[in-house]
């Protein structure tokens, strides 16, 4: 039996190795993932964003809990970051889930960012690959804790939630470019907290000031967020929008604290309807593979060439940059055709 | 990439709500290059062992100032064995009394930290550790 029976036929150890194995890279990866890719595409994945300490944890530890009431799977990748300096990291996230454990229907993974920039790392999306295929019904991807431009989650998540807190800026940064803009859904957590009526009147006034694009033509075009176009240039196309839930993770439903897991779960379903009905999910997923194979395409040319060119003639092309004999583009052009052009 | 990262879970077994050496563990070995998993307080047994389990880490290590290391490791261990995790070594950080040592080690803890102990020996006894395991299992292990 290989490592990926193991994986399907629900061995947690396994899994666990598993996503170590895809964690690392490498050929054992290729193969696993190789072997596993047919069973993905099962799973819904919600994509949890948001700035430090506006309690993305708790919230996916509140939501986790709220499906499995409703014997659903759940699996939580928690990605935290690695320290530039030492290559360390401290991984935290699970004290906020401590509620999850001992249940067999949760299985919850932390990874660290290993020098990735977009608020996942470079192999969140595989990891993510092998919870699916492991048949995990509901995959939460939590990201670092993220400022204005980590919008990677948008393009691994089928729904996204940027989440936010009372007391974090003012109106303008709501109509700011970035993370605001991949929102499917706007959580203001911590809404028992004074300003969060604030908070939400910003959100909703920049909801009113545009519409994010159709989420289609903000994560198409390789990878890149180029074109985002206004609600009004996009007719053709139904609109999701974005709405303002209000929750208040940590808090004890029992103790008649009004949480807000309930609406959010429920827009959370309605967002996936509307992607399903307006056949927009299989649009999305052909652009998200896309995406995928034109990087994948991308590393996999640019390890090739490097190769062919050798270190040796590389460093020598960077001494003369760096004596102004040659410039950068047409150094390119040098290392591309092979030959001095004039 | 090709090189494995050395993952270690630093968790606080038992009632006591001194934290602040593990922290100060977790955050030196941050700084040695491992990838952390911290836990927090308060955890059972079987959250330990759970834990250890899903984040697939190299080693436990675990806190425990409480004095009740003869009740919390046992079981631990056992746990841990339980969930097909023999192979994961246990260190403990902490006030262990001289005449306990022994026996601990004889449950499998590799490694008993005290008070006074340099954090390099800590992570040399974690390195040591990673690479003997890496020997006996010809790198990446699959179960069988």
């Amino acid at each position: 039996m290989t490592l990926a029976d193991d994986v399907l036929n629900g061995s947690r150890r396994a899994l666990a190795r598993a996503l170590t194995l895809v964690e690392n890279g490498g050929a054992g990866a290729d193969e696993i993932l190789t072997a596993l890719f047919p069973r993905t595409g099962q799973a819904w994945i919600i994509g949890v964003t948001g700035a430090p300490g506006t309690g993305k944890s708790s919230l996916v530890n509140a939501l986790a809990k709220a499906y499995r009431a409703e014997a659903k799977t759940v699996a939580i990748v928690a990605v935290d970051p690695t320290s530039p300096f030492s290559g360390g990291a401290i991984l935290g996230d699970r004290i906020r889930m401590r509620d999850l454990s001992g249940d067999s229907g949760v299985f919850i993974r932390s990874m660290a960012t290993r020098g990735s920039l977009g608020g996942l790392a470079r192999t969140t999306r595989d990891v993510m690959r092998v919870l699916d295929a492991a048949g995990y019904d509901i995959i939460l991807v939590e990201t670092v804790g993220a400022g204005q431009s980590e919008v990677d989650i948008a393009r691994a998540a089928q729904t996204t939630l940027v989440v936010e807190a009372p007391g974090l800026g003012d109106d303008v940064q709501a109509i700011k470019a970035g993370i605001l803009e991949i929102a499917d859904i706007l959580v203001v957590n911590k809404a028992d907290r004074p300003g969060a009526d604030n908070t939400v009147r910003g959100l909703r006034a920049m909801l009113e000031l545009g519409h994010p694009a159709a989420k289609s033509q903000m994560i198409s075009h390789h990878g890149q967020m180029m074109k985002v176009q206004s609600a009004a240039h996009s007719n053709d196309q139904p609109l999701w929008l974005p709405p303002v839930i209000r929750t208040v993770a940590t808090a004890d439903k029992a103790a008649g604290v009004e949480t807000g897991i309930g609406e959010l779960i429920e827009a959370i379903t309605a967002h996936r309807r509307f992607l399903e009905t307006a056949g927009m999910a299989d649009q999305l997923e052909r652009s998200r593979m896309e995406i995928e194979l034109y990087d994948r395409l991308q590393n996999a040319l640019m390890a090739r060439l490097l190769a062919t060119v050798g270190e040796d003639r590389l460093s020598e092309i960077l001494a003369r940059i760096q004596a102004r004999e040659l410039d950068p583009h047409r150094a390119v052009l040098l290392i591309l055709e092979g030959q001095e052009i004039a | 990439m090709t090189k494995r990262a050395t993952r270690v879970l630093i968790a606080k077994p038992g009632l006591d709500g001194h934290d602040r050496g593990a922290k100060v563990i977790a955050r030196a070995l941050r700084d040695a290059g491992f990838e952390v998993i911290y836990t927090g307080l308060r955890q059972t047994p079987e959250m330990i062992a759970e834990a250890a389990l899903q984040e697939d880490v190299d080693v436990v290590g675990l806190s425990i100032l409480s004095g009740a290391h003869m009740a919390l490791v046992p079981r631990i261990r056992e746990v841990m064995n339980a969930s097909e995790l023999q192979d994961i070594p246990i260190i403990i950080g902490g006030i262990i009394p001289d005449d306990d040592k022994p026996v601990l080690q004889q449950m499998g803890v590799s490694g008993i930290f005290g008070p006074g102990t340099s954090t390099e020996e800590i992570v040399a006894h974690i390195n040591a550790l990673v690479d003997a395991h890496n020997k006996t299992s010809g790198g990446v292990s699959t179960p069988s």
